[in-house]
Order: structure tokens, then C-alpha cells, then sequence
């Protein structure tokens, strides 16, 4: 395989979070609506200097992102749509950073956006996918709750991690949290309340699992001197790397497409695992935080229990995982959730956190992880970057 | 484990009776070939023509070579259980009122990982285990993982018992009790473990040898009625119809011969009114009250079984205008099918090959006795398919039917 270039001076800019609701009245069109004003806003632009648009959402139909452009008054000369839930954020700044790179836009808008009524979350996992809707959903398992619990189960027995493992990061995270004013989770969260919450499916319980909720996330991508033009503070991006349907012949999952590609991702960034300061892994449940420590590199496939016993995971500690909370705390706004990771490295990066800094952060990696179409998750992806 | 099934508390009137719920029922076109397979009691795949991979999900193209050439074969459902969890909560009514309800995600020995519903007889991972499918409350296939080792009943598992239409401690009605299929089926329900079994009687005039002692068997009781005849198909709904469980319609007019060899439309009349006006004022009668008590307790109303023939599926020359009779009783049963469907009441056809009874006296064997007809339809109660073809002459036509229909019409002939 020849080595892909490099991203140049392609940067990150004017990270914004619409506040998130458990449930909202509003339709997806609403949250992506902020989230465009809450970007002009934050860069200080005209509306028609943006002119590539990326939008992710579920609740966004029957609209597609060009059905954006019409509600919200732009006429963008770059649109895509990345269908791509948990891995959509990593996969849309991709998209954009080449088409910045070439030309192709100037200024991408990369927004998350996903509404969330009383009802909203069961009608979605009823017709998420052809095969989830013929092989899962009859089954009872509203939802991946089921399915996480499958790979759960299957990892705990095959690498001897214990529930406590599991929920060290749960805790971790929920500290995280509590230094973040938009965070939806609002009380601190103990090893023992973890251990003994309610049982959801054996064994996940409580707070192993998001909870589904309505907001939306963006950020822009230029280049340097736009952003520099405009006096915004930004992150540059060092490497991306995305997968899909990886490993199909494994029969359950306990490897994500990373490991494939995490070589690429290192020789493409110029650093190493030991040069990263801070990880946002993609959460919707705990297992799949250690699947990412293991598959990018930060320890063996495994050693993830160990990893864990061995370290911290607040913003202070010696690896600091999910700054501002994670979805596990702060709430999973649909494909937002895909943004949440990659807008809070972005304010770590630039000086500008929700909550706690990490302490002299250089370098951030950003995971995704989506789409349980089946029984495991099909997408995975990656992303460095660094302060300016 | 499974546990032994105990007798029901009577039902206490006070209460409100519980509207049937279903499991989701919605599946692409292309899954319905799992439930072809279940519908007949089979467990098949997608195998590609091409490159032999197995298919699961269900698919429109190999997933190894893109071929669209996919037919669905049996399979033995061997594999290993990878991995288990018990859901304990849901977002549908259905499985809202069963939890905790086990699942299990397993490993075929023919490649693909399917997601099954449990046996409470399977124990905890990594263990073997058979797949097999079933349909389940809502007519749907599903798969469900049972032990290796033995042949355990899903009735045996209180919460799969919900899959099947298992005859112990449920109130049958047998519509016809006095051919030598009806006296069967009586005592094959009895012999089942059966609480009530009412069989109808019509033309008390008519003796027929064997069915007085019937009338011994302490859960039997006779009750007048006549199929062809409205006011009494009426009089008996009204009289029991809010109790019956499963109702098993043995009602048949069979007379010989084709079209030209008689005279006159009268035997075909007597043909059509027992076989299919008499079902169709069954359907009338029970169907709306069974269909309302499809959650009325551990022993609600679940099943409608028609005894059919296999001539319904091609007609047998021979017996012409009979034929004709049970194809039109077979298209009716669908439509009684889409009716009870939203009730969880399943309706199971019987389509047996020539049985063994005086109106086949002149039939060279094979015939199928009355009592292997009466023990398939006991059995598919305590199973979960929807077609039964009892008997080597029924799966011979069967699969001579699905193999080329317009061959097995031309073989009739001759």
C-alpha cells in the first residue's frame, strides 16, 4: 500500500456544543439549525463563507443534508451525509480535510445533530437495519443493549477483566463530568452504586449504558491561514484512519477495525502511542472503551484489564480517557454522539474545555466506533491531533 | 431449567382478561424464507449455489461472492454457544411482560453467529448447542438454541412454551368426534394431558362403533353440533366458545369419484357444506372470541387446527370434486389465519395423505391410520410449525409439489 499523504495545514476550529435534553419537542433540523448558528457565531463568519457541509444525524428524516441547505439557507459547493452514527465525526473530518486540502471548499461545517422524542429511540432500533430488523430486534433487545451484552460477557470470560475494571471507567468518566456544565448526569457516581445498579442485560447494568437524549455538535475545518485570517484558535489534524466491517470471519467481536490500521494511523501522525495526552474513545458501553486501548495500540489485545488497574482515567490522571464525561455522562445525542469526543479534543487542544484541562495536552486522539447493524459494530476510525 | 408445567389457577372474573401482546413481526422479504422452513417445522439457510458459504443474516447476495443464486437449505443447527445474556428490559409489550428473558448469540458449525432465544435447559457458555427455528406468537420465525444432547420440548421451558400450543391442561374442542379420525384425535388429546375436550356430535340418529366409549373418558364431553347447519355451530359458540383453547376442526365430507362419474352437484354441495361453509361458520363463530383470548392466562386460546388433505395442495383427480372442497378449505384457512393473527391464535393446517377409513376402502396402501393423523396433530401443538404433512404419502406429494407442482399435476393424471 502506498503512504497517503499528509494533511498539510488542514485545522480544526470553533468547537460548539448545542446543550442536550433528554427529550425535545424539537426535530433534528432544530439541533442542526444551532449548531450552524452556534459555528457562525463562534468564528465570526458570514453564512455564505461556508461552503462545505457535513451532516450526521438518525432523526434527520425524510430530510437529507441537502435538504439542510434549503431549510437553513445555504448553498454549500461541497455536501455530504455520513450515515455513520458513532464513526460519523471521524469520518466526516476526513471528508472534509481532503476536500479543504484540494480546494474543493474553503470552509467545512461538521455537524452531529439528532433529535430525541418520548418514543423516538424504540422506533429507531425497529428499523435501524435490514438485518437488525430480521435477526435482533424480534428477539426483545430494544436497542444494542442486548448485543453489547453478548461481547461483554464474551470478553470478561476470554481476558478475565471483572466488573470493577468496567466500572473504574464509568467512574472515571462520571468525574470527568462533573466538571462539565452541559454534562446530563449531574451527581457523582461511586465504584458501588456501578456495581450494584440495576441489572439492564446480564451483565450490563445501569450505568454501563448511554443514555439516549437530543443535541447536536460541530465544528469547522480549514486550512491554517483561513483560520489564522479569522483569528480562531485551532487544532491541527496529524492522521485519520477509518475501517469498515472489519474482521468479518471473527464470530463474535472482540477487535474493532483499529487494529488493522492503527500503523498507518501512528506513521501518518509522526507520533506514537506514548506521545498521546489524552483519549477520547467512543463509549456508548465500557467494553468498547478497552477494545479501542487494545486496538490502538495503548496496550495489548488482552491486556485491557490490566491497562485499567494499572492506570487513572480523570483528566488528571495518567490517562486521561473522555475529558468532558464521555456519552456514558454526558448523554448519547444520536450521531452527536459520534461529535462528542472530537469537539472536546478540539477544546482541549485550543485552551477552551467544558470542564477540566488536561494538563499540558499536546496531542489528543479521537476514536469512533458505530453502527451495530448486526451483532457487532461495522464502522471504526481514528483521528490525531494536536495544539497548534 | 425447565420446569414442570403446573396446573393453571382458575380464572379469577373480577380482573380484566389481558389483550394479547406479540413479539415484532416485521421482517424483509427475503427472511421469509426462515419462515418457510418453520412454517413446516425446519431450521434452513441461505447456502450460496456458487460458493457453498452460509448465509445469516438473510441476504439478497453471497457475501463472499456476490452470486444472487442463495436457496435455502435444511441445516442440523449444530454449534457452539458463544456468548449469553438475560434482557431485562425491553421496548416492546411483548417481551416488557416476560422478562427476564434469556439470549443467546451462537456459532454455527457451518459458519455463520446467529442470535437465538434460549432453551432454560441450555446452560452457560462456551457450551454445544442445536439451533433450530420456530415460529413464534406473532407467526414469525425465529430461532431458538436448545441442549445438543436429547430432544427437549420447548413447552418444557415455561417462557418458549409461548412458541407452541401444547395441549396439557388447555379445553379443546374436537368438532367432530364420531369418524375414526375425530375418535382419535379425542383420545390422542386426552392421552395429552387435555382439562376439557368437548366433541361435537352431529345426526345423533348415527351410531358409529367406538364412540360411545368415548363418553368414558372423564374429560370428555359430548356436545351436539352440525357444521352444516348455522343455529348450531351458533348455540355451541355461545355456550362454550369463551372457553375453548384450541379448537381442532375434524370435520370432513369425503365422497369419491370426479366429475363426469356423477351425476349432479349435490355430493359436491355436501362436499363444500361440511368442508368449507362448516369452517367458514367455525370461523364465524369461535374465530373473534378466540382471537380476544390469546393472553388469558397460562392457558389461553392458542390454536385452530383444520384437518385438511394433501389433495388440497393438487387435485387428485380421482377425488375431484373432494379436492376442490379442501383447496377452497385451505385458501379460507389463510384468510382465518391473517384474522387470529393479531390474537397470537395460530392456525395449523393438517394435510395428511389418504387416510385409512371407509371412504378410502378401494386405495392401495400406503394409507395413513386415523391415529398417526390424531399423534401429528398432537404433535405439531406441542411444536411450533403452522404446516403439517403427516405421513410418507403426505412428504412424498409435498415434495413433489415444491420441487415442480405443474409435474405433480400432470402425475395425478394418470
Amino acid at each position: 500500500m502506498s503512504a497517503r499523504s499528509g494533511y498539510d495545514d488542514v485545522v480544526l476550529a470553533a468547537p460548539v456544543t448545542v446543550p442536550y435534553v433528554r427529550y425535545s419537542i424539537r426535530g433534528a433540523n432544530w439541533f442542526a439549525g444551532r449548531a450552524l448558528a452556534g459555528l457562525i457565531k463562534t468564528a465570526g463568519v458570514e453564512k455564505s463563507r461556508i461552503d462545505g457541509l457535513c451532516v450526521a444525524s438518525f432523526t434527520l428524516a425524510p430530510d437529507t443534508a441537502v435538504g439542510l441547505t434549503q431549510h437553513l439557507g445555504l448553498s454549500p459547493r461541497w455536501l455530504d451525509h455520513v450515515p455513520l452514527g458513532g464513526a460519523s465525526a471521524i469520518v466526516s473530518l476526513r471528508r472534509a480535510a481532503r476536500a479543504v486540502q484540494c480546494g474543493d471548499a474553503e470552509i467545512v461545517a461538521c455537524i452531529g445533530a439528532d433529535t430525541n422524542h418520548v418514543d423516538s429511540f424504540r422506533q429507531n432500533t425497529a428499523t435501524f437495519s435490514q438485518f437488525a430488523r430480521d435477526a435482533v430486534y424480534p428477539y426483545g433487545s430494544g436497542g444494542p443493549n442486548a448485543s453489547f451484552a453478548f461481547l461483554t460477557a464474551h470478553y470478561a470470560q476470554t481476558y478475565g477483566a471483572r466488573p470493577e475494571d468496567f466500572g473504574k471507567l464509568c467512574v472515571a468518566q462520571r468525574t470527568n463530568a462533573l466538571r462539565n456544565p452541559l454534562a446530563l448526569f449531574k451527581k457523582p457516581l461511586t465504584l458501588e452504586q456501578y456495581l450494584t445498579a440495576r441489572l439492564i442485560a446480564d451483565p450490563l447494568r445501569l450505568f454501563d449504558c448511554v443514555m439516549p437524549c437530543a443535541g447536536a455538535e460541530g465544528f469547522l475545518v480549514m486550512r491554517r491561514a483561513a483560520a489564522e485570517q479569522l483569528g480562531l484558535r485551532y487544532a491541527r489534524l496529524l492522521g485519520t484512519i477509518e475501517r469498515h466491517n472489519a474482521f468479518p470471519d471473527d464470530p463474535i467481536q472482540f477487535r474493532g477495525g483499529w487494529a488493522l490500521d492503527r500503523d498507518q494511523l501512528y506513521a501518518q501522525a509522526g507520533i506514537g502511542p506514548e506521545d498521546v495526552d489524552f483519549l477520547q474513545t467512543y463509549d456508548d458501553y465500557p467494553v468498547i472503551n478497552v477494545l479501542q486501548f487494545e486496538d490502538l495500540g495503548f496496550c495489548d489485545k488482552g491486556g485491557g484489564p490490566d491497562f485499567i488497574r494499572a492506570n487513572s482515567f480523570e483528566n488528571d490522571g495518567s490517562f486521561p480517557i473522555n475529558t468532558s464525561g464521555g456519552q456514558l455522562s454526558v448523554g448519547q445525542a444520536g450521531a452527536a454522539g459520534g461529535h462528542l469526543g472530537l469537539v472536546e479534543a478540539i477544546r482541549q487542544l485550543i485552551g477552551a474545555p467544558l470542564g477540566a484541562a488536561v494538563p499540558n495536552a499536546r496531542h489528543g486522539m479521537v476514536s469512533g466506533f458505530g453502527m451495530i447493524n448486526y451483532d457487532r459494530g461495522l464502522c471504526s476510525g481514528a483521528a490525531v491531533l494536536a495544539a497548534a | 431449567m425447565s420446569e414442570v408445567l403446573k396446573r393453571p389457577k382458575r380464572k379469577n372474573p373480577v380482573l380484566r382478561s389481558r389483550a394479547p401482546t406479540l413479539p415484532p413481526a416485521i421482517r424483509s422479504r427475503v427472511a421469509h424464507g426462515l419462515t418457510a422452513a418453520a412454517a413446516r417445522g425446519a431450521f434452513a439457510l441461505q447456502v450460496c449455489a456458487d460458493c457453498g458459504a452460509v448465509q445469516y443474516p438473510p441476504r439478497e447476495a453471497c457475501r463472499q461472492c456476490l452470486s444472487t443464486r442463495l436457496p435455502w437449505r435444511d441445516q442440523d443447527g449444530h454449534g457452539q454457544l458463544l456468548s449469553a445474556t438475560v434482557l431485562r428490559h425491553s421496548q416492546e409489550l411483548f417481551f416488557r411482560e416476560r422478562v427476564p428473558w434469556r439470549l443467546g448469540l451462537v456459532q454455527l458449525d457451518v459458519g455463520a453467529t446467529v442470535v437465538t432465544h434460549l432453551h432454560a435447559d441450555v446452560g452457560e457458555p462456551p457450551c454445544r448447542v442445536r439451533v433450530t427455528a420456530a415460529l413464534d406468537r406473532a407467526s414469525e420465525a425465529v430461532l431458538v438454541a436448545v441442549p445438543a444432547a436429547g430432544a427437549p420440548k420447548l413447552a418444557d421451558d415455561p417462557k418458549l412454551r409461548d412458541m407452541t400450543c401444547d395441549v396439557r391442561f388447555r379445553k379443546v374442542l374436537v368438532t367432530d368426534g364420531k369418524s375414526s379420525v375425530g375418535q382419535a384425535v379425542v383420545r390422542a388429546v386426552v392421552e395429552a394431558g387435555a382439562d376439557i375436550v368437548w366433541v361435537g356430535a352431529a345426526e345423533p340418529w348415527k351410531k358409529m362403533p367406538g364412540f360411545d366409549a368415548l363418553r368414558e373418558l372423564r374429560q370428555v364431553t359430548v356436545m351436539p353440533l352440525d357444521l352444516t347447519d348455522s343455529r348450531s355451530v351458533q348455540d355451541l359458540a355461545g355456550e362454550i366458545g369463551f372457553k375453548v383453547d384450541i379448537l381442532i376442526n375434524t370435520a370432513d365430507y369425503h365422497r369419491t369419484l370426479g366429475i363426469a362419474a356423477r351425476k349432479g352437484v349435490e355430493n359436491a354441495q355436501c362436499e363444500m357444506d361440511v368442508n368449507y361453509f362448516g369452517l367458514l361458520r367455525l370461523a364465524q363463530e369461535f374465530g373473534p372470541v378466540m382471537k380476544a383470548r390469546g393472553a388469558d392466562g397460562q392457558s389461553s386460546a392458542v390454536a385452530w387446527v383444520n384437518l385438511l388433505s394433501i389433495y388440497a395442495l393438487s387435485n387428485f383427480p380421482l377425488h375431484g370434486t373432494y379436492s376442490a372442497s379442501k383447496a377452497a378449505a385451505l385458501s379460507l384457512s389463510q384468510a382465518l389465519r391473517a384474522e387470529l393473527k393479531s390474537g397470537g391464535v395460530r392456525v395449523i393446517n393438517v394435510f395428511p395423505g389418504p387416510i385409512d377409513d371407509e371412504w378410502n376402502q378401494l386405495l392401495l396402501p400406503p394409507k395413513i391410520a386415523p391415529a398417526a393423523v390424531a399423534a401429528a396433530i398432537v404433535s405439531a401443538l406441542g411444536g411450533s410449525a403452522e404446516d403439517v404433512y403427516p405421513g410418507d404419502v403426505a412428504q412424498e406429494w409435498l415434495a413433489r409439489f415444491i420441487d415442480n407442482p405443474k409435474a405433480l399435476e400432470r402425475e395425478l393424471t394418470q
